[in-house]
């Protein structure tokens, strides 16, 4: 359960958003919405911790992010704008590496099957660098698959994708969601998540800007 | 969490042998600058003796200089540093393998380049023992002390120049130290006493560089 109380964040004097509350409960989904500039990164990363809030608390399982940081990044899985692959190892190095410097166990055939789960079948041996955007995108993205992350927090997941990388992202997200997990994200597109035979809630909140 | 501690090295070795011209850049840097001063000052062994500690250490400070600048630059521009503040395994774990990393590519190839650079300055063999053992010693310091500048100056623009000026004056003890031990060894003094301060110097840097960076890259990031 994550409880989201009265965050504002502040840049250069000026509040951001008026103070934004939520709670997320397993099984859960939330689409941040809001005009450019209103700051749903800022408040993504305050989640995360990343970035300290200016006021307001984020709750995790009912006590302060800070004071259960440890079990809270071993539940947490963050998506930015920087996709943190490197650009000079193949899809399936940046895979095992990542998950091996977050202390995960990863097999080779589970990964591949990720990459392939995204339609990058036959690159999986390629460097990174030579690959389109939306290709990378799919990379960063596979690491859903093989990650054991309870509360996942995307901001912008979807740029740059294809129509069926699309379906393949919001099939994923909602299996995870109907498995109990918790999804946060942020998208300038209309999101649903259904699944063609059982409807997946997806709440939205609408950042204001603060006044 | 050891099992991340040596994914990060394994990472960093990986990706430097991938884009090798950056680690060469900075020991040719090196092997350039002590290679040239014999020519241009001349064949005499003395002379040679008596410059040889100054220039090898210099050239390995300013080349481990040239190294420190991309120590965090790439992980910072591609987010990688985020995961890392993310992750579950403590942050200065995940620096004190990046530091290694660092030190095994940018130092260990100056420990062991320098005895075959000091035999154009007519250095004794022991004197050459005691110029590896010193940069053994002193080069983990340069990269420790270095991080934090590097990490402190993360995202800085013309952090490059703002680095040298930061990390230079906390290198000058190195400096004096490691070549003050090359020269008390070539004019038989001994260089015990130098070897003693250089370790008193590695053992603290080695314990609190890690958690300075971790410090410094959480702000970084923010």
């Amino acid at each position: 359960m994550l409880t989201v109380r009265d965050i504002t964040c502040v840049r250069g004097h000026r509040p951001l958003f008026a103070p934004a509350s939520f709670e997320l409960a397993p099984g859960q989904a939330l689409h941040l919405q809001g005009d450019n500039g209103v700051g749903k990164t800022s408040l993504l990363r305050v989640i995360c911790g990343l970035s300290p809030a200016h006021s307001g608390e984020v709750l995790w399982q009912g006590r302060p992010v800070r004071e259960v940081a440890s079990s809270f990044r071993q539940s947490l899985f963050y998506l930015g704008h920087a996709l943190s692959l490197k650009e000079e190892l193949s899809a399936l190095e940046n895979l095992l590496l990542d998950a091996a410097m977050a202390g995960r166990s990863l097999e080779a055939p589970q990964a591949l099957q990720a990459l392939r789960e995204l339609g990058l079948q036959g690159r999986e041996h390629l460097p990174v660098r030579v690959m389109s955007q939306g290709q990378k995108r799919r990379v960063a993205l596979a690491r859903l698959s093989v990650s054991p992350a309870r509360l996942w927090v995307l901001d912008e997941p979807l740029v740059a994708l294809d129509v069926r990388a699309l379906a393949q992202l919001r099939q994923r997200l909602a299996r995870h969601v109907l498995g109990g997990g918790l999804l946060l994200l942020t998208s300038h597109q209309a999101l649903s998540l259904d699944l063609p035979d059982q409807p997946v809630p997806l709440r939205s909140l609408r950042l204001e800007v603060a006044r | 969490m050891m099992t991340a501690f040596w994914a990060v090295v394994r990472r960093d070795l990986l990706l430097a042998l991938r884009r090798k011209t950056e680690v060469l850049t900075a020991v040719f840097f090196f092997v350039v600058v002590a290679a040239l001063f014999p020519l241009g000052i001349g064949p005499e062994p003395h002379t040679l003796r008596q410059i040889a500690p100054g220039v090898l250490w210099v050239g390995a400070m300013l080349s481990s200089m040239l190294a420190l600048q991309r120590l965090f630059e790439a992980d910072y521009h591609d987010g990688t540093l985020e995961q890392m503040v993310l992750s579950p395994t403590p942050l200065p774990l995940l620096m004190a393998a990046k530091l290694l990393a660092h030190w095994l590519l940018s130092g260990v190839p100056l420990v062991l380049l320098a005895p075959a650079l000091g035999l154009q300055f007519d250095l004794a063999a022991e004197s050459l023992w005691t110029l590896s053992l010193t940069l053994l010693l002193g080069t983990p310091v340069l990269s420790l002390v270095g991080g934090i500048g590097a990490a402190l100056t993360l995202g800085v623009r013309g952090g490059g120049v703002l680095l040298s000026l930061l990390v230079l004056p906390l290198f000058v003890p190195v400096l004096v130290f490691g070549a003050g031990a090359v020269e008390a060894q070539v004019s038989g003094l001994g260089a015990q006493a130098h070897v003693s301060i250089l370790m008193a110097m590695l053992l603290p840097a080695a314990f609190f560089s890690p958690w300075a960076c971790a410090a410094a890259v959480r702000i970084a990031v923010e």
